[in-house]
């Protein structure tokens, strides 16, 4: 299991060290922090030999010079799991044959936790939350075992507040909640209104040749809920998934040639914990408790039948050995009621690149240097339409003779629709406890489809 | 306010001001005062000095200043363990606390103080708190558990906490049961004898109840502790495998991982033909997709199992090669190791893709990322031949870019490529040999080198080429010298007239002036190769060498099937046994595979066992560099090369002639060492003992003491390819043991001594059950009879014809290689007599593709006599029939590796041919068992 966490800061400086088994060595990471103690101090604490376990992780791994080649480390017998955010490196250390995949999502999640107590992760503000800190990874990993994890039921009783003295309900309740099936979620949670959000937030990934082949493409989407419902809620999320509803379509024979076509093919899901994954399994309904907030509910893949939202037609000429003439049309292929946003298509310019002069019906289009590439913007666009960019580049005479790799072009933007052509058919909710009803919960759901890495060679 | 302000203060006297503030009656300074503590402890001062101070605070009801005192505690108590025995009553007071949490962070601390004398005070507390009426306490407890047993495993052992342990396995909390899973695992993995838990039918259903219930960790405790358990038979690993499958939708990744280990682990036991197993696999392929879609860290460990799971299961993942392609941002670990998987998943239906994608790779920036790029394109070309002309011609185009590390890498490449195709691609060498001066590094000059020295009859300056390399000899690595001595003296065996002089050079260089054994080992060989007899030096040197296997970098099958059980884990990620970076006894524990359970099946018919299964099912392994000492140890002495003839025609002497006489001088006489072939003998004593033991146990219940028919003796090695040395033998089979009967007669000039006997490996096993005993020289035209004793435990390999038998023979003259045929019916078994029903089911179970029709002519025996002759070679009848006036005989005969072979005799009287009708499950070997017959018959 995991013998301590580390978190140090860009510079391998030591900002939260707990330890949670001997063998790594305990004062391993009590070096100098805020460069405010002399190094005798640490080797009075805890021993050199003990330390150099950590020392290894700053000098092999945040000091080293080359690109980090493995998130896992083995340094003298000892693994190091690392994962960075912003300027900040967590690691966890341990000597045994843990299960890898698991340290990685605690680090991640503990990364959630810290995120969803302070804010962003930073070294300003890992050292204003440190006491919350050290009393967090009390909790959530004990001995090196991860612990319930939830912020939703950390928050019940980790606090800085200090905690108010709790009526023996309130404990009980608690810790039930803490080791409970519904980890997630704590009774007696009130709204005036009850409430829920659904966004059906997806990245639509494409690579196309440049004759227009689809040489890969696949949307990977996720499901967020965000729910403000009394009580304990159960509920049951429907979508127009393939296999349900052609199990339901046996019943009645016509609907199924009507919803044969709205229904998409899902290759692969994963749920939130709170999401019964058994039920799934068997009959492949969606039931779950939410819990309260937002939440990811499903990540799903889809690779068949997606709706590209954009066609881009690359034409590059080489005009002699000093000249290139680009041009691209970019077609918009869905209802044209609906308006994309935020287009970008990036050109990329070979590196010898000396000027560049743009012409485009549309949008705002840049040649930035720094970037190798011609930025082409444009705020809104309308279904069904098509608009076209053709740019010189001057090029200066090179001896390298390594021919430029002409990298693809690239796309992002943000469609109102699902490219997978996901729809949600219901989200129902039952609360028999509570008098409100299914009828009585407002619910709100939102199409966002995104370019994931949407490119055409060229 | 925040407490980023606690880590300013570095001034002097702050401990005495810490010390006032610590005893300050105001709580709220009191608790300023721990934090600022616990700052200075974080920062890495040393503030031990304030032990007694703080633990006086420990007395109070606000959770956080006592969860803030309990933090210095655990700092500071192994350093002070006289003081820290001050909170040992505060500890077990908080035990009692009403308050659940209290309770909790009171025995989950004291867990966390590694002090001898504490422990003693730890049990009582932790005894009730593994009762509490409480889940949130039970759940500490049975960590804290794991936790005691670290510091002092006896006492855990002797106070009974390990009991108490396995009933909360029972608890009706979900987590409760999850912690006890994950600390009974631990506590285990030090105890690898004990029973400790002890999962039966029983457990395993209280478990699978758990885990639909448990948080996403204790889902991995509860599956990586099912991954452990080994299923009576194959409904209970279906049954099993079925609650396991929905975990593949959970959203943790670990999860999923841990659901696929018992999958694949399970899976091991059923039956291919099974509806369910074919389900399972499609189940498998898309939760590891999606584990691509996770962060960078994880795909990268995802993908390191992946590489598992798709050598030890190909077919899970054969259709998604899309998902592996290189996406432009990945990190680089996540790209290497992707390419690693599109190899394996490389076939003729994607190679046009593949080839696409890695072409693309190969222009990418990161060095090692498109030397690995360049590395798959040539490992393409040797696993889908059909592709291979493309591959080729996309290395030359990569050569044409002059980058120079990607030219190195693809002759390295294409060398291999040559070694897979021989005599198809060989119209590139120009333009590889252009590059020649851009090589700088030592696998790529190897690689060149032996291109130049294997093809040297097409270059014209072959000889040119290399001697340019001989001039900086002593810089080069070990791999080039050893490369260009060999290279050398391939040039010179094909172009003797004008290479005389380089090969002089390089032998002396490689002799005389280097220091590396292995150098100078080779370069004596090719010198006393040369010296003596160069048309054998050209057999040897110049010998077709076998072709190279397709997959390479494959883990050795039982490592596999090791880490197979190891997946999610660290050891799956290193690929390497938990052994091989984990101290101490822990993790140590091999883990295999569960065998398949055909329970039912195997009863009726033994022909599933082990030595049924044809051999080289299992693809060829190329073993890494440290395996190879251990192969070369087994090496048997006589690798099938056709043995050298011995004639001494005038261009043998025209070419000592041509290495002149200064090769004798420089060899110094006789102080020439022998090649080192005196070993051989002492690696043949070993299996006699348990081989022979084996055999007269087969016997002592059978009793029949006739021995099986015996061929006379037949001249298996002239003397005329033997220096003087004639063998002739046969084969014998008497009351269960095989012997090779053998007459070595002496017809040189001078007398013979120092015999030893190998075999190469066979169909069989065949091997020398004891050393060849020769017990005085042998001298001149003597002859004597040795009856050699063969075990069948030897290794096998598949031999062609079946029967074959490789033999070598060595004497204090010279090894000699001969090869014979011998008679399946040796291998015949004394208990080959299948009874009736079995007989009968057996026959009906042999798909009719298997069953032969042979026709035995010239044999006029009746059904009597046929009986007892076959019987006498164990060949037994089972039962007699007579349809219209033919007599039928039902036979049965075992052979040594558990085959059993079924036979339909029919004899008619007056006819002098009878037909036989053969039926085994290994239908290669009926051919041999017909020839059997005949001999037997007619003898």
């Amino acid at each position: 299991m995991i013998g301590g966490l580390f978190i140090y800061n860009h510079k391998g400086e030591v900002l939260i060290s707990r330890v949670y088994r001997d063998d790594i060595g305990s004062q391993a990471a009590d070096s100098a922090v805020f460069s405010s103690s002399g190094p005798f101090l640490g080797e009075r604490l805890g021993g050199s030999v003990r330390r150099n376990a950590v020392d290894a992780f700053r000098v092999n791994v945040i000091h080293a010079r080359q690109q980090v080649r493995s998130p896992v480390t083995n340094i003298a017998r000892t693994s190091f799991f690392h994962v960075k955010r912003s300027n900040i490196w967590l690691a966890a250390v341990t000597k045994q044959n843990v299960n890898a995949a698991m340290v990685f999502e605690f680090l991640y999640k503990m990364c959630d936790v810290m995120a969803a107590y302070f804010g962003k992760i930073s070294e300003e503000n890992i050292k204003n939350n440190f006491v919350l800190i050290y009393e967090l990874l009390d909790e959530i990993l004990d001995f090196g075992y991860p612990q319930n994890s939830e912020t939703g039921a950390l928050k019940t009783f980790i606090t800085q507040q200090g905690i108010k003295s709790q009526t023996k309900e309130e404990q009980s309740q608690i810790t039930s909640q803490v080791t409970g099936q519904i980890g997630w979620r704590r009774e007696g949670i009130k709204y005036r209104r009850n409430e829920l959000f659904l966004d059906v937030l997806e990245s639509v990934n494409l690579l196309m040749s440049p004759q227009g082949q689809v040489l890969s493409a696949h949307v990977s989407g996720r499901v967020v809920m965000k729910s403000y419902l009394s009580g304990m809620p159960e509920c049951k999320f429907g979508m127009n998934d393939k296999i349900v509803i052609e199990k339901q379509g046996k019943g009645t024979a016509d609907e199924t040639s009507k919803s044969g076509k709205q229904s998409i093919a899902i290759d692969d899901c994963t749920f939130h914990q709170c999401v019964r994954l058994s039920k799934f399994d068997s009959e492949r309904s969606i039931s779950f408790i939410p819990p309260d907030g937002e939440f990811e509910l499903m990540r799903y893949r889809t690779t068949k039948d997606i709706i590209l939202p954009f066609r881009v037609i690359p034409l590059v000429r080489e005009v002699g050995r000093t000249k290139l003439e680009v041009k691209v049309v970019i077609k918009s292929n869905f209802k044209p009621s609906l308006l994309a946003q935020k287009i970008e298509v990036r050109i990329p310019t070979p590196l010898n690149t000396s000027g560049v002069q743009v012409i485009c019906m549309k949008g705002k289009a840049k040649y930035k240097a720094s970037e190798n590439a011609i930025v082409w913007k444009i705020k809104r666009m309308a279904g069904m339409k098509e608009s076209q960019i053709s740019a010189e580049i001057e090029l200066l005479p090179t001896n390298d003779k390594k021919k430029w790799a002409r990298p693809p072009i690239s796309m992002n933007f943000e469609v109102p629709f699902a490219p997978s052509g996901l729809k949600v058919r219901y989200l129902k909710v039952f609360e028999p406890k509570l008098n409100y009803s299914d009828h009585d919960v407002i619910k709100w759901v939102r199409y966002i489809g995104r370019s994931g890495i949407y490119e055409t060679r060229c | 306010m925040t407490d980023s302000k606690y880590f300013t203060t570095t001034k002097k006297g702050e401990i005495f001001e810490l010390k006032a503030e610590l005893n300050s009656d105001k709580k709220e300074k009191k608790k300023e005062a721990v934090k600022k503590v616990i700052a200075s402890m974080t920062v890495g001062k040393d503030v031990s000095a304030l032990f007694p101070d703080v633990v006086n605070c420990m007395q109070t009801d606000n959770l956080e200043l006592k969860k803030l005192v309990y933090l210095y505690l655990m700092n500071y108590a192994k350093s002070q363990p006289d003081m820290a025995i001050m909170a040992v009553n505060t500890f077990v007071k908080d035990c009692e606390d009403p308050n659940p949490l209290i309770r909790a962070l009171a025995v989950r601390t004291m867990g966390c103080i590694r002090v001898d004398k504490i422990t003693e005070y730890l049990c009582e507390p932790l005894r009730k708190c593994l009762k509490d009426e409480d889940p949130y306490v039970r759940k500490t407890a049975a960590v804290c558990v794991a936790k005691l047993h670290d510091i002092n495993a006896q006492l855990v052992e002797d106070q009974g906490f390990l009991d108490t342990l396995k009933d909360l396995i029972s608890d009706s909390n979900p987590m409760v049961v999850a912690n006890a899973v994950a600390a009974l695992s631990e506590i285990a993995e030090s105890h690898p004898s004990s029973n400790l838990l002890d999962l039966n039918p029983q457990s395993i259903n209280k478990l699978l109840t758990a885990l639909n219930e448990c948080t996403e960790w204790g889902q991995i405790f509860i599956l990586d502790c099912l991954a452990n358990y080994t299923p009576k038979d194959d409904r209970e690993a279906q049954s099993i495998c079925e609650r396991v499958t929905p975990r593949l939708s959970h959203a943790n990744s670990a999860v999923v991982l841990s659901a696929v280990k018992v999958l694949m682990k399970f899976m091991e036991m059923l039956s291919k033909d099974l509806d369910y197993y074919g389900t399972l696999l499609k189940k498998l392929a898309p939760p590891l997709v999606t584990l691509l879609s996770a962060e960078p860290e994880l795909q990268y460990v995802a993908l390191r199992n992946i590489n598992l799971i798709v050598q030890k299961r190909p077919e899970i993942l054969k259709h998604e090669m899309k998902v592996f392609f290189v996406k432009y941002n990945d990190p680089i670990y996540v790209k290497l190791e992707k390419l690693d998987i599109m190899i394996r998943l490389a076939s003729q239906a994607n190679i046009a893709q593949v080839l696409a994608e890695l072409k693309e790779y190969a222009t990418e920036v990161d060095v090692d990322f498109v030397r690995k790029a360049v590395r798959a394109i040539g490992r393409c070309a040797i696993k889908v031949e059909q592709s291979a002309e493309r591959c080729v011609s996309t290395l030359l185009d990569l050569i044409q870019t002059k980058v120079n590390y990607v030219v190195q890498e693809a002759i390295v490449v294409i060398k291999d490529i040559f070694r897979k195709y021989p005599n198809k691609y060989e119209s590139v060498i120009a333009t590889l040999c252009e590059n020649l001066d851009s090589l700088d590094e030592p696998e790529a000059r190897a690689a060149m080198i032996w291109i130049v020295g294997e093809y040297a009859e097409r270059i014209d300056n072959a000889d040119e080429l290399l001697e340019s390399f001989l001039e900086g000899f002593h810089d080069e690595s070990t791999q080039v010298q050893l490369q260009l001595l060999t290279g050398i003296v391939k040039l010179f065996l094909k172009k003797p007239t004008e290479t005389q002089e380089l090969v002089q050079q390089v032998l002396s260089l490689a002799t005389q002036d280097s220091d590396n054994p292995d150098l100078r080992d080779r370069g004596y060989i090719y010198w006393r190769l040369l010296s003596t007899d160069p048309v054998a030096a050209k057999e040897v040197v110049l010998a077709e060498k076998p072709l190279i296997s397709e997959e390479t970098d494959l883990i050795e099958p039982t490592l596999l099937d090791e880490l197979i059980c190891y997946i999610g884990t660290l050891a799956s990620v290193y690929h390497k046994p938990p052994s091989a970076f984990v101290e101490g006894g822990r993790g140590v524990v091999h883990k295999s595979l569960p065998p398949r359970t055909a329970s039912s099946e195997s009863a009726e018919s033994p022909e599933t066992a082990p030595a049924g299964a044809p051999p080289g099912e299992q693809p060829d392994v190329i073993p890494a560099q440290g395996d190879l000492l251990g192969d070369l140890l087994n090496l048997d002495l006589g690798p099938p090369v056709s043995s050298p003839p011995l004639t001494t025609s005038s261009v043998q002497m025209g070419a000592v002639d041509l290495l002149g006489g200064g090769l004798d001088s420089l060899i110094g006489g006789t102080n020439f060492v022998a090649p080192p072939t005196a070993a051989v003998p002492a690696s043949l004593g070993a299996p006699i003992g348990s081989g022979l033991s084996d055999l007269f146990d087969l016997t002592s219940g059978v009793g029949t003491l006739s021995g099986s028919y015996v061929a006379p003796k037949a001249v298996w090695l002239p003397a005329m390819k033997a220096k003087g040395l004639e063998i002739s033998g046969t084969f014998t089979r008497q009351v269960g043991s095989i012997s090779m009967d053998l007459q070595l007669t002496n017809k040189a000039l001078q007398v013979m001594t120092d015999f030893a006997i190998q075999f190469n490996r066979n169909s069989f096993g065949l091997a020398p059950a004891a050393p060849l005993q020769v017990h005085a020289p042998l001298s001149p035209n003597q002859t004597v009879e040795i009856s050699l004793p063969l075990s069948t435990v030897g290794s096998v390999m598949k031999m062609e014809p079946l029967n074959n038998l490789q033999v070598a023979v060595k004497n204090n003259i010279d090894v000699f290689y001969f090869s014979t045929l011998y008679p399946l019916h040796i291998l015949f078994v004394e208990d080959g007599k299948m009874d009736r029903q079995m007989f009968l089911a057996t026959w009906k179970d042999i798909p009719n593709e298997n069953e032969a029709q042979f026709q035995i002519r010239d044999c006029p025996l009746n059904a009597e006599a046929a009986t007892s002759k076959l019987q006498s070679s164990n060949i037994f009848t089972v039962a007699k029939r007579n349809v219209e006036g033919q007599d039928m005989l039902y036979q049965s005969l075992k052979l040594t590796n558990g085959i059993w072979v079924l036979a339909e005799l029919r004899v008619q009287p007056g006819n002098p041919s009878c037909t036989l009708s053969l039926k085994c499950r290994a239908p290669e070997v009926s051919q041999h068992v017909y020839q059997a017959y005949e001999t037997i018959l007619k003898n």
